[in-house]
């Protein structure tokens, strides 16, 4: 699995760091995402795809 | 837009004796005609969208204005949706929704909230601790914790003086009522402005360590924004901050003691409280006059051609009760997979700012209900419980409680 984001999106809605808080952050100037893994491993993949579903601006892509 | 035959108005009235549930009509109208009209208390009409999956694709569309100033955006007989030159940035589009919105992103972020648990429990035991000492008494739920939690920390947060809370209480009673005449809310709304902006005089001259102070020194004083924008702030973070939990705080303790089994199950596994304060959101959402958009484009959905300058509002509390997302939807099952796929805040770039605050406090408050209260009740029947069906925000207006 390879994660990319498209963070100019972000509403900062802080959903993603809710479901996968290993894979995604938030920086501290505007809670704006930020990837800490790109490419996790397995058992975050549930998670990761969970946190793409709900995302409420679709920032968040999955590569297979 | 005016029809020859109107179509009916909003359903808002809960089906009779189940005050929990959205407004029959608007099951129906999913099933039958899931993009319907509504018609408005001024002639024109809407569109009314109440399937999931068309919420979230006109949510997650920009090109569904939230910007009230276009002609078109529903606002006759909805509260809450001044047509005025300074309003928050949640009627604003981008550009300006992003920057405005970016200004306070930070202060709503997980980890931030997260630092504020302790708090927000401290206070939380405060009130619980005044509750014990009238046991035997008459208390009302919604006056002694549901509305003074996220009133007292939204006061603490923004650098308001947790004194004008009854001010901004009544105010903001007036400004979600459906049922006040139209000039009364406006007469709500500019002394609110008033207040706001000897507020933000005051916090200019000494800005604390707050939101509104922060907003004042990093924003206000470099020219990013104007004082009007900076008491925009200040009432859309009021307003938003103290009346929605507090009804979710209200609707969640009355439909946990009514289902004693839920309530056990959460006492014997605390943990099972974050996902049972998603179920809760969905079950309940209490936001039921909107969202509302207005598209600037003509853009089909569902296979109706909505054009540019035509209003739409959607109901989130029918997206919730879908059943081909949500199971048995109209059951509140606290373990529910996929609870969180609620749209309760919203979807799209709008979504609530104040969500990851707004679950801290519902999940302190609701745990802390069920460890320290374990026999708490309803003090009378529950068609005695005046339910909010006049407002547009859905709640008690008074839950009288013993124990």
């Amino acid at each position: 699995m390879k994660i990319t984001l498209d963070a100019d999106k972000c509403c900062a809605a802080g959903q993603c760091v809710l479901i996968a808080p290993e894979v995604f952050d938030q920086r501290d100037e505007d809670g704006v995402v930020v990837l800490l893994d790109a490419e996790p491993p397995a058992e975050q993949h549930d998670a990761v795809r969970e946190a793409a579903a709900i995302c409420p601006a679709a920032v968040i892509e999955v590569h297979a | 837009m005016t029809l020859s035959t109107a179509p009916a108005p909003l359903p808002v009235e809960p089906p009779s004796g189940c005050p929990f549930d959205p407004p029959a009509a608007l099951g129906a109208l999913r099933t039958e005609q899931p993009i319907s009209k509504i018609s408005l208390p001024d002639g024109s009409w809407a569109w009314l969208a109440t399937r999931y999956a068309d919420i979230r694709a006109i949510l997650g569309d920009t090109r569904f204005s939230s910007d009230t100033t276009v002609h078109g955006y529903p606002l006759s007989g909805m509260t809450g949706g001044a047509n005025t030159d300074n309003r928050g940035f949640i009627r604003r589009d981008p550009p300006e929704h992003t920057r405005l919105r970016r200004m306070v992103t930070r202060e709503f972020m997980v980890k931030r909230v997260e630092a504020l648990r302790p708090e927000i429990q401290r206070i939380t035991d405060e009130l619980c601790d005044a509750m014990e000492r009238r046991a035997g008494q008459d208390v009302d739920l919604v006056e002694e914790l549901a509305l003074p939690v996220p009133s007292l920390v939204i006061s603490l947060l923004l650098g308001v003086p947790y004194d004008d809370h009854a001010i901004f209480q009544r105010l903001t009673g007036t400004l979600l009522s459906r049922t006040v005449p139209d000039d009364e809310r406006e007469t709500a709304r500019l002394e609110l402005r008033d207040y706001l902006d000897r507020l933000v005089t005051a916090k200019e001259a000494d800005p604390g360590d707050d939101i509104l102070g922060r907003l004042i020194v990093e924003q206000q004083r470099t020219g990013e924004i104007t004082h009007d924008e900076v008491a925009a702030f200040a009432a859309l973070l009021l307003i938003a901050g103290h009346e929605t939990t507090a009804n979710m705080i209200g609707l969640s303790a009355l439909t946990l003691m009514r289902d004693e089994e839920s309530a056990e199950r959460l006492r014997q596994e605390p943990a099972l409280i974050r996902g049972a304060v998603e179920e809760l959101l969905r079950f309940h959402s209490i936001i039921r006059n909107g969202p509302r958009r207005v598209a600037t484009a003509d853009i089909e959905i569902d296979g109706h051609l909505v054009r540019a300058g035509e209003g739409v509002v959607v109901a989130v509390a029918s997206a919730n009760r879908d059943e081909s997302v949500f199971a048995d939807a109209d059951r509140l099952d606290v373990c529910r997979p996929n609870a969180q796929h609620h749209v309760a805040f919203g979807y799209g770039i709008h979504q609530c700012l104040g969500q990851a605050l707004a679950r801290v406090e519902l999940q302190v408050v609701i745990g802390t209900l069920l460890r320290r209260f374990p026999t708490l009740r309803p003090a009378v029947p529950l068609e005695k419980i005046p339910f909010r069906t006049d407002m547009s925000i859905y709640g008690c207006h008074a839950l009288p409680v013993t124990w």
